[in-house]
């Protein structure tokens, strides 16, 4: 590898103003901020294998309206460190711990894809803390697939199992290919297709580490997408109803590899009295990166200025 | 794997976790491979009711159990013990496996995931045999100060109580063992006490409901 260690800039993007640690039950969680120390605080939670200087275009338009944006690296993801076990409920306590740094005052909270999700079991362990939820293509539905048999289904659980032990094993030692800016940009696009190569190629530069021998996402390789396990995505919608803040939901129909294949018919029947829900054609599942401005000012408009 | 060869404790990796896999007693044959329950460790000693069983008896502590690694901030799951039971699998290349409690619903995760090398499963009562239900309840979040810094990790005794276990989900992995385990009655339920998972699972045809010594025996080549 002869990639030197370049800054790639980006057109918009801003990294963050603050970066700080915390202590998540033994695991070093990093927090970030782009604004006025002094301004009301917006929290966001990014995606799986993401990180949170994804949102380093869509933070700063946030803050020009007055808006503090706190943000995290989930463990494993970014700055934070990597775990020696992963779940849902880890994720929700290293959550429930960037939270309760901010301070006791209610704050509206925004979440993308997985950190959706999060973000609606936080306000119902927490309903006191949020003024506002706001969730962009984070809802999750059973997949449909009407073109496979029940066994069918079964057999391709049996092979995800095996798979995925199988992973297990080789793990232990496992670290991430080494590459130039332009090979972790073009891998990442496998995944993010619908955004564009110069705004990959930064995300290196950001989410990326430059050793020796190229660069490497950090993300822990022993994170792995997909898997199995007794989750329903059902579970999540049924968060839904009781929710008690506003709510706005944001789903793009465009359908990626990244995405959850919701339509607005999953959606629907759950949402709560009074919730507001976007669906936008031609927008896929990285809304926020994909149509920053267009995202910032409905979450805006939705959120308000801050007081 | 003969016992004989073996050394007193084997150490098998997954993931980050050092895991320690015990022989309890050595013996000619396939191993027996007993999965302690939530919160206890491996036997030291081989109990007596295995006597009667001719291959070597290993025990292996489960991640922030007993002498495995006590992992820093929790995130266990059922799955992610299951990740530990198949490294000590491997360790063995084949085994009859005898769970207690958590111990025993991982342990028919691991007769459905690797069927082929696992033959059959005895699922007995012990700690965290219910586990979290079969849906999620309101949420909570909870950071357990309780502990000295030593195994049984307190995140284990939390989270792994909370744990989410639909019966058709376990259904899955006795479907699974019955399609591919070497042996023609691959899953036994020994357990008195019956949370709706193993309710599912006892009721399921060619789901074998006996005593412990009973389906120990039926194992045995």
């Amino acid at each position: 590898m002869t990639d030197d260690i370049e800054v790639v800039h980006y057109p918009g993007a801003k990294r963050p103003d603050r970066r700080e640690t915390l202590d998540a039950a033994g695991v070093a969680i990093s927090k970030v901020e782009w604004g006025d120390p002094s301004a009301p605080p917006l929290l966001f939670a990014h995606g799986g294998f993401d990180f949170a200087e994804t949102l380093n275009v869509f933070a700063p338009l946030l803050v020009a309206q007055g808006w503090r944006v706190v943000s995290w690296d989930h463990r494993g993801h970014g700055h934070s460190a990597w775990a020696d076990l992963y779940s849902w409920e880890a994720d929700l306590r290293d959550a429930a711990t960037v939270l309760e740094s901010i301070g006791p005052a209610p704050l509206p909270m925004l979440g993308h894809s997985k950190g959706g999700a999060l973000t609606l079991q936080l306000a119902e362990a927490f309903p006191h803390r949020f003024t506002h939820l706001v969730n962009l293509d984070g809802l999750p539905s059973r997949r449909s697939m009407p073109d496979i048999a029940e066994h069918e289904r079964t057999r391709m659980l049996a092979q995800e199992l095996g798979a995925w032990l199988d992973h297990r094993r080789r793990v232990s030692d496992k670290q991430r290919r080494p590459g130039t800016i332009d090979e972790l940009a073009t891998r990442r696009g496998r995944m993010n297709t619908r955004l564009d190569h110069d705004w990959l190629r930064y995300l290196v530069t950001v989410g990326g580490r430059h050793d020796g021998d190229g660069w490497r996402w950090r993300i822990d390789p022993t994170l792995r997408m997909g898997g199995f396990g007794p989750w329903r995505p059902e579970w999540s919608m049924l968060r839904l109803p009781g929710l008690s803040m506003p709510f706005l939901a944001v789903l793009g129909l465009e359908l990626e590899v990244m995405g959850w294949g919701t339509r607005p018919n999953d959606v629907l029947p759950y949402l709560p009295p009074g919730a507001h829900f976007e669906q936008l054609e031609g927008i896929g599942h990285f809304m926020h990166i994909e149509q920053p401005q267009l995202i910032a000012d409905m979450v805006i408009d939705f959120v308000g200025a801050p007081e | 794997m003969s016992g004989t060869d073996s050394e007193p404790t084997a150490w098998v990796r997954h993931g980050r976790s050092d895991l320690a896999l015990q022989c309890l007693r050595e013996g000619e044959g396939r191993a027996l491979l007993l999965l302690h329950g939530l919160g206890e460790r491996a036997p030291t000693v081989a109990p007596d009711w295995v006597a009667p069983w001719p291959g070597p008896v290993w025990g292996l502590d489960f991640t922030g159990h007993g002498r495995s690694t006590l992992p820093r901030g929790g995130g266990y799951t059922a799955e992610m013990l299951l990740g530990d039971a198949d490294a000590a699998l491997e360790h063995l290349g084949e085994a009859t496996v005898v769970g207690r409690g958590l111990g025993g619903y991982v342990g028919l995760l691991l007769a459905g995931a690797r069927a082929a090398r696992v033959h059959g499963v005895i699922i007995c009562d012990g700690p965290g045999i219910a586990g979290g239900g079969i849906q999620p309840g309101s949420p909570f979040v909870v950071f357990p100060r309780f502990g000295h810094g030593e195994t049984p990790d307190p995140f284990a005794m939390v989270e792994l109580a909370r744990d989410v276990r639909p019966p058709d989900y376990a259904l899955n992995y006795v479907r699974f063992a019955f399609e591919s385990a070497p042996v023609p009655d691959p899953v036994v339920v020994a357990a008195v006490v019956r949370p709706e998972w193993l309710s599912a699972v006892a009721v399921e045809p060619g789901v074998i409901e006996c005593e412990r010594s009973e389906a120990l025996a039926s194992f045995i080549d």
